[in-house]
């Protein structure tokens, strides 16, 4: 089946139109929905295969990144959430949505009651970045990396993207259940400093996904490298067919098949 | 009752902002501070339970993982130590959208019974410092007393705002004489000259009745430099003749003249529009906003970009903004606190204000700033300049906007509040040491998420063609906006049922209001209930607030009685025509003579290093260049992506290769010498970005930005003069016609002593640029090893304003000028051969001139080149090596061609100057060898890039 994709808006998202395109590059289809219309039953979630919440500064990140969503989230939509995920079917939150993912419950397991685990603070070098990263793709149980590349090359642009767990525990339990979708690397595939590590994030995590790989959440944007002139080096090393980040959304579309 | 919930960073992570203040604290020369901590607090009014403050606290305000939280206490640190605590919260009535969202989020949680929330910052400083160090670091780095202030003990947190009392209030005008018709305009801060006040005088005397304080404000600013633009309209004494409106003379004329068919709507709407593809347009402003960020860099940068934002959100039926673009002049950031005049901030505190406004705003709008420029100098050290500019998707049948009487006026968008009251007139006038206090209601803060939900919401409104008009509210607020809207029908309006952020505001207050993120739009009366419904659909309210007429006269209402009424004929066409002097003296320079520099090498790491040319990467790393999806060619470019590229490339549709070029040129140094050079510099500047990067002059439109000093003084005016004139030579002969544009006039600043520092003259040009394919593209860094190296365009001895001679400390009156013919042909050839592919890299020469092109391309491109100066085509031919490498002469290239496109690349260049003077290297050594093949420059690529790049490089 064609999948159909909730790219989910509210005040202040705005990577909405590049995420619901890249879907459709990818040969899904997919519509932007407020979240008000989700709340108020207008539209219904059980009706999509797969939910999208994108990039942004939702209401502002004014309390701290992705909150206020999130709680949205938590507090408004839970039941309907796990039966989204209970029915098999994908999530992915890139940036200010994974922000929202770790906030609301769903990484890096779907637990909308417990406290939060990880989070995702502002940057070493306090202050947002706009820049190009390597990413290593570790073996993980992620829908979304089937098959990939062994490194990817996205644009990171955030202030608050230092991924850190609340303790040594919790890593451990990452990397024991091959969690860890990405992890920042320098060009030489060395570990990464700054700026290859853009923000300081624990363990270099640059996504996570949870243990039935079906919700993926990235600082990253695969959706900002899915053209060939997307790449920031297209005029010294030429046009490549497409971008490093349509596979993921591709692969999102193929689980469907 | 009140909440008060403080948050701590856990000690395991960074505090960022304590650490930010302890490093300011160091700048101002404190440095007996051995920690700063930060605390975020956050007051609610209402009735609230234990458990719920604890909900709110922690699940809602602090981040379990990294912050701590105290409810009605405060975190303790240190307690040992000496220390200093200090409570920082905004002023009444300033926008705190921390605490908007608060609220938001509480109602989230299910909580009910919070009226009111606000804001505040609590800082411990450790160390001992004195009641002066303390004072000092509250007043320059804590807050700015414009829009802050130190919490005091027992301070009423949430007191009324007052009522809405209305007491209607006529000004005796009509007996008045000249003396007193001055001191009323200068006592209710209107800005207008004796001259309009009689014009107002005599309007009124002959209706038989005296005006009311909202008629009088409306005129003001209706009537104000900003809004009328009444210098460079009005009449001018020049070399014996009067001009009759000088832009009408120029720039108007020029576009009038050249009658491109691709130009869709030139000077008559927010922005001016050109065609794109068969479905959209695309529209650009540029606008400044100066007064306000020399008062409150944040909100008056911050507000800047919403405002010109919301532009081409008010052109037409509304365009999607997609790419953001900003320049900005500031005062030297290494200049010492105690050379500062008095009530000037520091510029690096202005600048480090400045780039965050612009960052925070356009970030989060998710639009991509993708071009810009800095320029210091000290004459800006008082008056900064901040031009913001934004363009606009827009589909070719929603460009123009229809106004019938009748239709419903709805405001949309933000609250009004205090905020901004007098902005448009203020603007108008000088700085002075006192600005910050008499004008600290003209101080905005935006909303960044008020003004995305709008468009987000309004760009559906119009696809659904819910409207018949819209326009923004920018300076002068409603009464600007709907004055001009409804010019040619009429209009009726109920102040009181603007929605208002906190009580207590006048009918006066409402109507002049500057406060942000608001539209009006006009909806036929079949249609207001769906208009309505849409908008409450995404939480952004649209409120009805009055009709159009048909008896072409504006009347305002409050509870019913009538405020205010003025024909809009008056309104509009009432302004007397001032006639200004202006006459131009060329300065008097004494050509230095000296004799060439032994290592012209020391000189490429010095120019690099300048501020003017120095990496900005500190800048644009903040800003988001990426989203929405476009980006081809970015603002760094090159092998590690640092390189300064010439010009941005940005697709606005996806779905396309199709592309728009944006690029600018600006050049202070050179309108000391003579604004004439300066404009067609500027131009050349900008066009020759745009040729760079791949494009072409065929449909590139350019917009001009005068900041200018007092131009009721005749030598300002001169120049102004000049510098129009050149505008339309050079456009004239390019073709590339004028779409928009803005004047601020009244760049001075005056000391305490009564001297009045005017900016340098200062002419922004703009180019917008269509690139038919995107993948045509070139880069400015260097590609391949082998390839070879040529140099377009003529090299003269014009050192005036170069960075070479300010770095000697010489000066010289050959300021670069611009052979316009000359220019064309070769900018027309460079785009033929970048078409054809022949191209491999390009960057253009400008600031520092060959010598800094060439260490830009090869440290972009980590490659070594090897150039000879001998074969260089240059005027005079005997032209030495310092001059030929520094001069900076217009319409100039260095370009990189392959060895097998040689031939073509040669043919494609025939008939203009030109040489083939080096080749690629694949070491990282820069080699200059001038006039008898002597060594001039050796020097490492990565040393050279290390010069460029630390100079800025916080």
């Amino acid at each position: 089946m064609i999948p159909g994709v909730l790219v989910l808006r509210a005040a202040g998202s705005n990577c909405d139109d590049e995420t619901k395109f890249a879907f459709e590059q990818a040969g899904a289809r997919a519509d932007l929905v407020h979240v008000n219309r989700l709340l108020n039953g207008e539209v219904k979630l059980e009706n999509y295969q797969i939910l999208a919440i994108p990039g942004g500064f939702t209401y502002g990140d004014d309390i701290s990144a992705g909150k206020v969503l999130a709680n949205q989230l938590k507090y408004k939509l839970a039941e309907k959430l796990h039966q989204f995920y209970n029915d098999k079917k994908l999530i992915i939150g890139i940036c200010n949505g994974f922000q929202v993912l770790v906030k609301a419950g769903l990484l890096p397991v779907v637990d909308f009651t417990a406290q939060q685990t990880v989070t995702l603070t502002i940057n070493d070098s306090g202050k947002y970045e706009d820049r190009w990263v390597y990413l290593k793709v570790n073996d993980s149980p992620c829908v979304f990396t089937r098959n990939s590349k062994a490194t990817l090359h996205y644009p990171v642009a955030h202030t608050e993207g230092k991924f850190v767990p609340q303790d040594d525990q919790t890593l451990q339990y990452l990397i024991d259940n091959k969690l860890v979708v990405f992890q920042y690397i320098s060009p030489d595939g060395k570990k990464p400093a700054f700026p290859w590590n853009p923000n300081g994030s624990v363990h270099d995590i640059a996504g996570i996904c949870d243990p039935s790989g079906r919700i993926l959440g990235l600082m990253p944007h695969p959706e900002r490298n899915i053209d060939p002139t997307h790449s920031p080096f297209w005029t010294r090393n030429g046009l490549a067919a497409e971008g490093d980040g349509l596979a993921l959304f591709k692969n999102a579309v193929q689980y469907f098949k | 009752m009140i909440t008060r919930i403080e948050l701590a960073v856990k000690p395991a992570f960074p505090d960022f902002e304590g650490r930010k203040i302890k490093n300011g604290a160091h700048d101002l020369g404190v440095k007996t501070i051995d920690k700063v901590y930060s605390f975020p607090v956050t007051y609610l009014q209402g009735e609230l339970s234990e458990a719920n403050s604890i909900k709110i606290a922690g699940h809602l305000l602090a981040d379990n993982v990294t912050q701590d939280y105290l409810i009605n206490r405060k975190f303790e640190r240190d307690t040992d130590a000496k220390q200093w605590s200090v409570e920082i919260t905004f002023n009444r009535g300033v926008t705190d959208m921390v605490a908007e969202t608060t609220l938001k989020g509480i109602a989230d949680l299910g909580i009910t019974g919070i009226t009111e929330a606000k804001t505040a910052k609590r800082y411990i400083f450790i160390g001992s410092l004195t009641e002066e160090q303390k004072s000092l670091i509250t007043e320059k780095l804590l807050m700015n007393k414009v829009i802050e202030h130190v919490l005091q003990p027992g301070e009423a947190l949430f007191a009324p705002h007052g009522d809405d009392r209305f007491n209607l209030v006529h000004v005796p005008l009509r007996q008045a004489n000249a003396d007193e018709l001055l001191k009323i305009s200068r006592d209710r801060d209107l800005f207008l000259n004796l001259e309009e006040m009689k014009t107002i005088q005599k309007h009124f005397q002959d209706i038989g009745r005296e005006p009311t304080d909202v008629e009088l404000e409306m005129l003001a600013q209706t009537w104000s430099e900003h809004c009328s633009h009444k210098s460079l309209t009005g009449k001018i004494e020049w070399e014996g003749k009067v001009i009759d409106n000088l832009l009408k003379n120029t720039i108007f004329k020029v576009t009038s003249e050249l009658n491109k068919p691709w130009c869709v709507s030139v000077f008559k709407d927010n922005a001016g529009i050109i065609r794109f593809d068969d479905e959209y347009n695309i529209c650009f402003k540029v606008e400044t906003h100066n007064h306000p960020s020399a008062m409150e860099p944040y909100g008056g940068a911050n507000t800047g970009i919403g405002g010109v934002i919301r532009d081409p959100m008010g052109t037409g039926l509304g365009a999607k903004p997609v790419i953001n673009t900003d320049v900005f002049c500031f005062g030297p950031v290494d200049i010492k606190y105690e050379d500062l005049p008095k009530g000037v901030l520091h510029p690096k505190r202005v600048m480090q204000g400045v780039v965050s406004g612009v960052r925070d705003y356009g970030n989060r709008m998710g639009i991509p700033t993708s071009n810009g420029s800095i320029f210091f100098d000290e004459r800006y050290i008082g008056n900064p300049l901040v031009y913001c500019g934004n363009v606009g998707l827009i589909p070719v049948d929603k460009c123009e906007k229809t106004i019938v009487p009748g239709d419903a006026i709805i405001v949309i968008g933000g609250r009004t509040g205090r905020d901004g009251i007098h902005g448009a007139t203020a603007s108008s006038g000088e700085l002075h040491t006192e600005s910050e206090d008499t004008w600290s209601g003209a101080v905005q803060i935006g909303n960044p998420i008020v003004e995305k939900k709008l468009v987000d919401t309004l760009m559906q409104a119009r696809d659904l063609s819910l409207y018949r008009a819209i326009t923004d509210c920018g300076a002068g607020g409603l009464s600007s906006a709907i004055g001009e809207l409804a010019e040619t029908t009429g209009a009726e309006i109920e102040l009181d049922k603007v929605p208002l952020k906190y009580h207590g505001l006048s009918y006066m207050e409402i109507w002049i209001s500057e406060a942000q993120e608001r539209m009006v739009i006009f909806v036929a009366q079949d249609k207001v209930e769906q208009t309505l419904k849409l908008f409450a659909a995404e939480d952004v309210e649209a409120t009805i607030i009055g009709k159009t007429t048909n008896d072409k006269k504006i009347r305002l209402f409050y509870k019913g009685t009538m405020v205010g009424e003025l024909d809009m004929h008056f309104l509009h066409k009432g302004l007397p025509k001032t006639i200004r002097k202006a006459k131009w003296e060329k300065p008097v320079i004494k050509e230095a003579e000296f004799p060439q520099p032994a290592n012209l090498g020391d000189y490429v790491h010095k120019i690099l290093a300048a501020p003017n040319v120095c990496s900005k990467e500190w800048v644009i790393k903040q800003y988001d260049h990426e989203v929405q999806g476009g980006s081809a060619l970015k603002p760094l470019v090159g092998a590690a992506g640092d390189g300064p590229g010439d010009a941005s490339i940005t697709r606005p549709r996806m779905s396309s290769f199709k592309a728009v070029i944006l690029a600018n040129g600006l050049n202070p140094n050179y309108g000391l010498i003579d604004p004439y050079h300066m404009a067609t510099s500027a131009i050349d500047e900008a066009l020759r970005n745009v040729i760079a990067v791949g494009g072409s002059l065929e449909q590139t439109a350019i917009l001009d930005n005068f900041c200018w000093g007092n131009t009721d003084k005749p030598d300002r005016m001169g120049g102004l003069v000049r510098a129009a004139n050149a505008c339309y030579d050079a456009a004239k002969v390019f073709e590339t016609p004028f779409i928009s544009g803005k004047d601020s006039l009244n760049n001075e600043y005056q000391t305490e002593n009564g001297e009045s520092i005017a900016i340098p003259p200062t002419l922004l040009i703009s180019a917008i640029s269509v690139m038919t394919d995107a993948r045509k593209a070139v880069s400015m860094d260097l590609k391949e090893a082998g390839n070879l190296i040529y140099c377009v365009g003529l090299t003269k001895y014009e050192m005036g304003g170069s960075h070479y001679f300010n770095i000697l400390g010489k000066s010289s009156a050959t300021v670069p000028q611009v052979d316009l013919d000359g220019a064309k042909k070769i900018f027309t050839a460079m785009s033929a051969a970048t078409d054809k592919g022949l191209v491999r890299a390009c960057h253009d020469c400008s600031e520092g001139g060959i010598g800094i092109a060439l260490a830009e391309m090869a440290f972009a491109g980590a490659l070594g080149a090897e150039i000879n100066l001998s074969q260089l085509p240059k005027e005079p031919t005997t032209l030495r090596d310092d001059f030929a490498l520094f001069s900076e002469s217009n319409s100039r290239f260095i370009v990189e061609v392959q060895p097998g496109k040689q031939q073509q690349f040669e043919k494609a260049l025939a008939g203009c100057p030109f040489a083939h003077i080096g080749v690629v290297n694949k070491d990282t050594t820069l080699v200059i060898r001038g006039e008898n093949g002597k060594t001039l420059v050796k020097e490492d690529i990565y040393k050279l890039k290390e010069s460029w790049q630390k100079t800025l490089g916080w």
